[in-house]
């Protein structure tokens, strides 16, 4: 039965039942399959559903990422949650409401439009008649589909959605556990993974008798090249490891490009190029100039502060998984497989983790903590270490992109193309037809990963943001995807977006510098959309922009900006930096239109972390290798941004509330990087084309 | 494995262990004090922050031996929901997290330096913070509570 009038997730899962329920005590549980990922996702969706039923928020309960009892919502990705669960939510919630004041109506004899609900009581207006949804429960039956006739409130009448509601998540994680690393089951041990040194090192020998004597060892399981310890305390677990790193050998694959530079080893992979947007014809004649340039950005680790971690217990057969994962029907079914178990036979609930930002180890150690359970019998609560979170994480793919852009007499920019170099920017567990998880490719037989594939169009993964925003009247996009990727990619943080934007960004930087134009000035006469063009106003107001006035060898500010994936929220970056013995970043400025804010806010505290991340990775990060092996294997090896580099940030939201309401997890990443090239270059005449902009790369281009 | 007392947020505790186990293993598993979290194991990230003797000091790189006879604050001690300790209380106040896992050793060291210092500078803040890292990008949302808790603590300490 197709909904096509429905929110997708409401159409995947339309069963008004599966969203909402009427509890005991005057509370409502809502199921949602969108998970807290650090974003404050569970609030917003508190929001949506305490605004549209009409009760207080503090009465609802909301639980997601449950497979015994949760919607399924794929994964929790994209900046979508608000977008598709949150939409979800507000019409599964706009039914139910009007299903009960149906009832109401029935019973009080009077028309829909005579009562009103207040804090879930309904009752007639002008009068003492009343009930609530708790006294209806027994009489209006959700288990029915959404119909998709119920219209969810104007977004005038809305008081809870649109307001800064506080996380309700933060006061126990303030005080003391509240993750998945803190949970306990009697008779839990502790687990560790000793992880191959290498992608595809095959285990030669391990004398495990030693390990299993050592005190609290419980077992010691080997199964092909996956070797997991379980301990009755961590610290033994821990010194079980190290013995076991110790004492383990090897065989390791020599199967890293020599260089670590993205241009010389990207290009010279095989690749498979396709045109992925066109538009016009490129010009050939009245092209007055012509320039191009290359750009590339070098592999990222997640870098979480927490290491991924889950909790397993097998019971009866039965086996549950508590996990920070992004995907908890997915991982289900990618666990079942890797085990031999059917799907019915395990569950994974969502459980809060450390930040995430695309796909970590959250699933791998699902895995991890699901094999040791089953081999030792006991709960296991599974730990990655430091350097497993950073170097056995997918990163997110490299990459290169050439633009070329044809100039007429004017400056005025009449053709472009954009051509990219990239691996895949998704392997998420159940994406494809193999088993995505670390350990199924060590354990004998091992499984095989999904054949390398990417995100399509419209929403891209290499290709994500490489249409431009402007209105150029041609221009031609070819991406040369290498399937193959040296290191593990996936999903991090705006797949290619983040290098898509840098480089547009950077070469409109160029553009305007070769047409001796206005940045700002520049981008707007190349933009007829009034949502872009109102980000780009209100960030260079609200950082005073004085058109034409430039940097003065030591200070310079530049300006980033996009559409993420040109359908979601357009935001503006100024940055105001001063190069000295590094690129200071003094102050941001930011702009952002998402349409209708569920929680300004969040959204603000979303867009300002974009930020702050989007710095980090572009002065300072880099995976980089020896022949064999990843070096980011701890804070040394991959340093991240520090207290003493941030900078001040004032990020205004272009208000819209009638509009769609729009993600903002991963907007600001690509103008970020651009915005601080082209501040370095304002700054100093200096354009790095290459990331991270760290002091050897600027000392390089000053030479 | 050896018996030790060890005195935590004011009470003293005895605990059951090899005398070189990390106090942050002592603190989450024997004690149930989950709020010093587990980020490098080797210093260099703050997440396991307690005060000890009134410095903030990483705790999963401190023998369990070296910890006895200390007075150890981790962040069940300041406070909890319902009476939180006024930098708990700006966090929230200020919103100062997104994943929140790094916040409690950055709530410890800045009760760390609030403790010694009435009034600190941006600059002080900043370095009591040196040892820290965040992630999210929660930073200046950090930055800006502690200046709101040591205002705060102000104010309630004034006549």
């Amino acid at each position: 039965m197709s909904h096509p009038a429905l929110p997708r997730s409401l159409a995947a899962t339309p069963r008004l039942d599966r969203w909402v329920r009427f509890d005991d005590e005057l509370a409502v549980t809502v199921w949602s399959g969108k998970v807290e990922i650090g974003q404050g996702i569970a609030t917003a969706i508190a929001q949506i559903a305490a605004e549209e039923l009409d009760v207080d928020i503090r009465r609802v309960n909301v639980v997601a990422g449950d497979t015994t009892q949760s919607p399924d919502e794929g994964y929790t990705s994209g900046s979508q949650s608000i977008e598709i669960g949150g939409m979800a939510m507000r019409q599964a919630c706009a039914e139910v409401r009007a299903l009960f004041v149906a009832e109401a109506a029935r019973r009080f004899e009077v028309s829909v439009a005579a009562l009103r609900v207040c804090d879930g009581s309904i009752g007639v207006a002008g009068t003492d008649l009343a009930t609530s949804y708790w006294e209806l429960a027994a009489q209006v039956d959700l288990a029915r589909d959404a119909s998709g006739v119920a219209q969810p409130k104007a977004a005038a009448l809305h008081t809870v959605a649109g307001s800064s509601v506080q996380r309700r998540d933060l006061p126990a994680k303030l005080t003391g556990g509240a993750y998945v690393h803190d949970m306990a089951l009697p008779g839990m041990v502790h687990g560790r993974v000793l992880r191959p040194p290498s992608r595809g090192a095959r285990l030669e020998g391990l004398d495990t008798g030693t390990i299993r004597a050592m005190p609290g060892v419980v077992a010691v399981v080997v199964n092909g090249s996956f070797v997991g310890i379980c301990a009755e305390r961590e610290e033994q677990a821990i010194a079980a490891l190290k013995a076991a790193r110790a004492a383990a050998s090897w065989r390791e694959r020599r199967s890293l490009p020599q260089s670590t530079d993205v241009r010389d080893f990207l290009p010279a992979m095989r690749a498979e190029r396709t045109i992925v947007g066109r538009k016009g014809d490129l010009p050939v004649a009245g092209v007055a100039r012509r320039l191009a340039a290359r750009y590339s950005k070098p592999y990222l680790a997640h870098a979480s502060i927490g290491p991924s971690c889950a909790l397993a217990r097998m019971q009866d057969g039965h086996l549950t998984v508590w996990s920070h994962t992004q995907g908890p029907h997915r991982l289900r079914n990618q666990i079942a497989r890797a085990m031999a178990l059917r799907p019915a036979d395990v569950d994974v609930v969502h459980a809060d983790g450390a930040g995430c930002y695309g796909h970590n180890g959250a699933d791998d150690v699902a895995l991890d903590a699901a094999l040791l359970a089953q081999a030792c019998g006991r709960p296991v609560l599974m730990q990655w270490t430091r350097e497993d979170e950073l170097a056995s994480s997918p990163f997110g793919s490299a990459m290169l992109v050439d633009i070329s852009a044809s100039l007429d007499g004017d400056g005025e920019v009449i053709g472009w193309a954009h051509e990219i170099w990239s691996h895949p920017h998704s392997s998420r567990p159940g994406s494809g037809e193999g088993v995505d998880l670390l350990a199924a490719w060590d354990i004998d037989p091992p499984f095989a990963p999904s054949k390398p594939k990417d995100v399509p169009l419209p929403g891209g993964g290499a290709t994500r943001n490489a249409v431009p925003a402007y209105d150029f009247p041609a221009h031609e996009i070819a991406c040369n995807l290498v399937r193959e990727s040296p290191l593990r990619v996936s999903a991090l943080r705006s797949l290619g977006a983040y290098a898509n934007v840098f480089a547009i960004e950077s070469f409109i930087d160029e553009l305007a510098a070769a047409a001796n134009q206005d940045p700002v000035a520049f981008r707007l006469k190349h933009l007829r959309e009034p949502r872009a063009r109102a980000v780009i106003e209100t960030a260079a107001k609200a950082a005073a922009w004085t058109p034409g006035r430039q940097g003065d060898g030591i200070r310079g500010r530049g300006i980033g900006f996009a559409r993420y994936k040109n359908t979601s929220a357009w935001c503006a970056v100024i940055a105001e930096v001063a190069v000295g013995a590094r690129l200071e970043v003094q102050r941001v400025i930011a702009a952002v239109d998402a349409g209708e804010a569920i929680n300004p806010d969040a959204l603000v505290n979303q867009v300002e972390g974009g930020i702050i991340q989007a710095i980090s990775w572009t002065l300072k990060e880099q995976v980089l290798w020896d022949s064999t092996r990843v070096s980011a294997r701890s804070w040394d090896s991959y340093p991240i941004l520090r207290f003493d580099e941030v900078p001040d940030i004032a990020v205004t939201v272009v208000s819209r509330p009638d509009a769609p309401p729009l993600g903002v997890g991963e907007c600001a990443a690509g103008p970020t990087a651009a915005a601080l090239a082209n501040a370095l270059y304002d700054a100093m005449g200096l354009r790095v084309r290459d990331l991270p902009l760290t002091p050897e790369r600027i000392a390089r281009a000053m030479e | 494995m050896t018996l030790r007392t060890l005195r935590v947020n004011g009470i003293d505790r005895e605990v059951t262990a090899a005398p070189d186990t990390p106090l942050l293993y002592i603190l989450r598993n024997d004690l149930g004090l989950k709020g010093t979290r587990f980020g490098c194991g080797e210093g260099q990230c703050g997440a396991c922050t307690v005060i000890l003797d009134g410095r903030a000091v990483p705790s999963c790189d401190l023998p369990l031996w070296s910890a006895e006879g200390h007075e150890i604050t981790t962040v069940e001690g300041i406070g909890r929901e319902g009476a939180l300790h006024p930098v708990q209380q700006a966090f929230i106040d200020v919103q100062a997290a997104q994943c929140g896992y790094c916040c409690d050793g950055i709530v410890m060291a800045a009760v760390a330096l609030l403790d010694r210092v009435r009034d600190p500078s941006d600059e002080a803040i900043v370095a009591a913070l040196e040892r820290h890292l965040c992630r999210c990008g929660a930073h200046t949302r950090i930055l800006r509570a502690i200046r709101v808790a040591a205002a705060s603590i102000a104010e309630s300490a004034a006549p």
